[in-house]
């Protein structure tokens, strides 16, 4: 560990000052709100005093502040200094990205048969891999694209939603619907993408927010197409090609467990929707590494970095976005169905704007672009919580927070640089 | 004929919070051209703490309405602007001079932020409050529907009226205000002639959160019920309003206050309740695809 | 000879409000020559390239834009890409706008995107590896090289944009807007900031352009070692106005010329007792 710098004493004292003031503005700031504690009783409201947090409050940002000021040289300077503006570009071929994908691609194939893999660990795990599929789809609209989408549930939800009613009043499977809700969720993208595209970032953001918003208000009030608040129930629960996971078989059919001689566990079915998952997520992630290297990837990466520019290289500015916003909700549909046979159920509390703050922060968090990133930052912020079950309401909290200092940290995310889709081939005759 | 001046002072009345909020938007959208996402959590701040402020009046046994009216006034906004202030000072001003979207995304942050720790903090049940002001006048003609004018209502209206005289004044003919039009005009050239540039800014957020506060205070006492989701659907409809009377324009942001105000009161009183919040989102995306610029806003020419 | 139009400029006129940026513009733009518009500050060239490129819907005016293979645009009813996609006009920026997060061959192949698009068939033949599209690409990769060979940055070409020092992001700009296979190059001040070496350099590039390529370049300059070495053509506005159009040596010694550069001669503009005194006192 570096030994700390020597400090001048002037230097000590202004930082203990500047500690000082922080502390003081944050005991104002805990004041009203930490000091003193509303309480409900069936009298009505009273105050309880909480004084002692107060002090906490202080105490802690005064530490804190401290801490950071004499870690000095070399993190101090970093948060001051201006964040860089362009990702960096990588000069060879990243080899170490491609290792940590294929393990991660070995560790997410074999988890079920791990010895100790139990139910609730490849439940969880599924849930994960919505996420990540998520992200992977988002990521193509705010990552390649540059587009701040915050309204990306309600494509999630067009998804979910008609891929219940389809099956629902025609009795269609799984198979079948998936590519229906994934149409009708990009067609969506389309109608929702075509008079917003033109506006700028902050507007953008804003406007698709409302959209996802009014989708939700609408899934809530139109409650005979979409059962309301109560959602959609007894949704067709996923058979493997048409072999149904149930234990006892109906007239005429066979179930999962007899063709392939096995005894019947409800486990089938869990690690089927886990496999299905993870395929629908590799489709995803295929799909995004080869769309970067055609002229539509690169064309959405080039209307990111300058929009000017590229309608002065012939571009349509208005085409290439609408693509980027409708293939992304077109994943979210995809991953809205399996949600859908997956619950059995759904109901508009699933689709509320947390979801997309929490899929926006995991692109964010990950590294705009990158896509084991998105991997990473989906265990964080989904995988972690899930351990810590107990803490669940400082869950949102310290998501908050972490997108907060993440901006502050490293606003291009973690794992934050950018391949080439191309580079200039050797010439076979080319001189050494 | 009566119901439609219900709806009509009710409408106003509304107008004239979301107006104080959206402010808020308008200001610092000008000045240094991002959406404060967290504004909505900075009202809601203030109407927690206005919460807190009656209740703390209850128990030091202060009953004389105006004066505790005052104190909570004065108590609401000084906190709330001490939040504004440091939201601004953590969050955003590091990010000045990063790519575009990430002031914006620290904002979406720091907005889940409160929110989770106003919840925390205070509890997630809604926090009633028995009604402080009462009475007021009944404008009916005879008719079976009472119209009614409260006092509260006259008060929200004239408070703010005065507010918006009062920051006009400030921004037009204060050497303050002189100074916050330079930087929004030009900040670098701002602060080359020795406007401290970080001052205006943080001052700016002071003066949103503290409109915001008084807005949050009026909510307390108007709908006599909070909790610590308002300021999301209270932010975008302030930032509807903001945008539909022209960003950037303080008179602009009181008009489309009113405009949201007025539609939402209407809106819920002859048609449905339930989709009164999609009305207003509604609005927001017809003006932004429509004009952009809002009803008193500027358009901006893009320099090549 | 006649030579065959490029661009014809009718009556070119964009007003703001009050103020008369650009006021009844015309002149023409030939193919296969170099077309300078020069002028002191605030003239209005900025304003006519925006007009022509699509930034600006011109008040009143017809741009003509009439291509080798006999088709013509008119560019003031176009949409801004279409000006590039269609008619064929690049343009490069006076703030240099390049894709400073992309390699410097990214830039070069996402300037052919239009014709890799067709290629690959809205991505699907792209998606599937199909030949059509691989031979595309194969080709944009070719050009970009023959271009990257041209402005010297062959060893660069897998370097962020941003990265390059200032003169080659300059020739950078100006090799993307050549590989959208142009019919007319506008340059908006690209000698801006270069030393004279490398000034001599962007000669050499730009009349090499015009020689192997046949396509015209119309081009906002400052510097007149530029303007007066390589330019056909020079068209000159003061105050949104033309006030002179001719080859390069005509132009430079024309007094309309000199006084918009200079202002008036110094004795001009004195009362006229003084003006005769100073007579009278020279005579005498």
């Amino acid at each position: 560990m570096a030994a700390l710098p020597a400090l001048p004493p002037s230097a000590l004292a202004a930082m203990l000052k500047d500690s000082l003031a922080a502390a003081v503005v944050a005991a104002l700031l805990a004041a009203p709100l930490l000091g003193l504690r509303l309480v409900d009783s069936a009298q009505g409201l009273s105050l309880a005093t909480r004084f002692p947090w107060i002090a906490y409050a202080a105490a802690a940002v005064f530490c804190g502040r401290l801490a950071l000021s004499l870690a000095g040289a070399s993190l101090g300077r970093r948060l001051k200094s201006r964040p860089q503006t362009t990702l960096p570009l990588t000069k060879k071929p990243s080899n170490t990205r491609k290792i940590i994908g294929w393990v991660l691609i070995v560790v997410a194939l074999v988890l079920p048969w791990l010895p100790f893999a139990d139910r609730n660990l490849v439940d969880k795990a599924t849930l994960l891999l919505i996420y990540v599929m998520l992200g992977w789809g988002l990521n193509i609209v705010v990552g390649l694209a540059g587009l701040l989408d915050l309204g990306y549930v309600a494509f999630y939800a067009v998804g979910a939603y008609s891929y219940a009613i389809l099956s629902q009043t025609f009795g269609l499977s799984f198979w079948i619907c998936l590519p229906f809700a994934g149409a009708a969720a990009a067609t969506f993208g389309m109608v929702l993408g075509f008079p917003v595209l033109r506006l700028r970032g902050d507007y953008l953001a804003i406007v698709t927010l409302g959209f996802g918003e009014i989708v939700r208000v609408i899934l809530l009030n139109w409650a005979d197409f979409t059962g309301g608040p109560g959602g959609i129930s007894g949704i067709a629960r996923p058979s493997f090609f048409g072999l149904p996971f149930k234990a006892a078989a109906g007239p005429g059919e066979t179930t999962f467990a007899d063709f392939f001689g096995l005894t019947f566990s409800p486990l089938h079915r869990i690690v089927f929707l886990y496999y299905l998952i993870l395929a629908l997520a590799l489709a995803t992630n295929l799909f995004t590494l080869r769309i970067r290297r055609l002229p539509i990837g690169r064309a959405w990466e080039a209307l990111r970095e300058d929009e000017t520019a590229c309608r002065s290289l012939g571009i349509n500015p208005t085409k290439t976005k609408l693509s980027a916003f409708a293939i992304g909700a077109m994943f979210a549909g995809f991953a809205g169905s399996f949600f859908a046979t997956r619950q059995g159920f759904i109901s508009p509390e699933s689709f509320s704007f947390i979801e997309s703050a929490i899929i926006l922060a995991i692109v964010v968090l990950g590294g705009m672009g990158s896509q084991i990133g998105v991997v990473l930052a989906a265990v964080l912020l989904c995988g972690l919580p899930e351990w810590f079950r107990d803490l669940q309401q400082y869950r949102m909290l310290a998501f908050g927070g972490a997108m907060v200092l993440i901006m502050l940290w490293r606003p291009r995310g973690l794992l934050a640089s950018r391949d080439p889709t191309i580079r200039l081939p050797a010439l076979p005759d080319a001189a050494p | 004929m009566d119901y439609f001046l219900q709806q009509l002072i009710n409408g106003i009345t509304l107008g004239a919070i979301y107006g104080l909020i959206a402010i808020g938007y308008t200001m610092v959208y000008g000045i240094i051209g991002m959406i404060n996402f967290a504004h909505g959590e900075i009202y809601m701040i203030g109407a927690f703490v206005s919460l807190i402020g009656f209740l703390l009046m209850g128990a030091l046994g202060i009953s004389y309405v105006p004066l505790a009216l005052f104190l909570v006034l004065l108590m609401a906004m000084l906190f709330t602007a001490i939040y504004g202030w440091a939201i601004e000072r953590i969050a955003y001003r590091p990010l000045r001079g990063s790519f575009r979207l990430a002031p914006l995304i620290s904002a979406i942050g720091m907005s889940i932020l409160l929110q989770n720790y106003v919840q925390v903090a205070q509890g997630a049940r809604v926090k009633p409050l028995q009604p402080i002001i009462h009475g007021g006048f009944e404008l009916t003609n005879g008719g079976d529907y009472h119209v009614t004018l409260s006092y509260l209502q006259i008060i929200i209206v004239a408070l703010t009226v005065t507010l918006m005289a009062g920051f006009t004044f400030i921004i037009t003919r204060t050497p303050l205000g002189r100074a916050q039009r330079a930087t929004e005009q030009d900040m670098t050239m701002a602060s080359l002639l020795g406007v401290n540039v970080d001052r205006i800014i943080s001052t700016t957020f002071i003066i949103g959160a503290s409109l915001a506060a008084v807005a949050g205070l009026m909510v307390t006492l108007y709908y006599g019920v909070i909790d610590f989701y308002i300021g999301f659907i209270a932010g975008m409809k302030a930032f509807t309003a903001a945008v539909l009377g022209g960003i950037g324009s303080l008179p602009g942001a009181i008009l489309g206050g009113l405009l949201i105000g007025l539609i939402e009161a209407f809106w819920s009183g002859y048609f449905s309740i339930e989709y009164k919040d999609v009305a207003a989102f509604s609005i927001l995306v017809m003006v932004l695809i429509f004009r952009p610029t809002g009803l008193l806003g500027k358009p901006e020419i893009e320099k090549v | 000879m006649t030579r065959p139009p490029l661009l014809a400029v009718e009556h070119l006129t964009m007003r703001f409000g009050g103020l008369f940026a650009v006021n009844d513009l015309s002149f023409t733009a030939y193919q296969n020559e170099i077309t300078a518009i020069i002028g002191p500050n605030g003239a209005g060239k900025t304003t006519v390239f925006n007009c022509l490129t699509g930034f600006y819907k011109p008040s009143v005016g017809r741009l003509t834009l009439s291509r080798p293979d006999g088709r013509s645009h008119l560019l003031e009813r176009m949409d801004g890409f279409r000006i590039c996609k269609d008619a064929g006009v690049a343009r490069t920026f006076q703030n240099i706008r390049l894709f400073s997060g992309m390699s410097v061959l990214e830039n070069l192949i996402v300037a052919q995107h239009n014709r890799l698009m067709q290629a690959s068939v809205y991505s699907i033949a792209g998606l599937f590896g199909m030949a059509r599209y691989r031979n595309a690409e194969a080709e944009a990769v070719e050009l970009a090289r023959y271009w990257l060979n041209k402005i010297g940055l062959t060893a660069q070409a897998d370097w962020a944009a941003g990265a390059l020092p200032y003169g080659s992001q300059r020739r950078l700009e100006i090799a993307r807007a050549m590989c959208t296979r142009p019919a007319m190059l506008c340059l908006d001040e690209p000698a801006a900031g270069l030393n004279p070496r490398e000034s001599q350099e962007l000669n050499d590039l730009l009349l090499d352009i015009r020689r192997e390529h046949g396509i015209g370049v119309l081009l906002i300059e400052h510097d007149m070692s530029v303007v007066m070495q390589i330019s056909d053509h020079v068209v000159v506005l003061d105050h949104g106005a033309k006030i002179c159009e001719g080859r390069p040596a005509d132009v430079r010694a024309d007094p309309a010329v000199i006084r918009a550069y200079l202002g008036p001669p110094d004795d001009e503009d004195l009362p006229p007792d003084i003006a005769a005194d100073l007579d009278s006192g020279e005579a005498a």
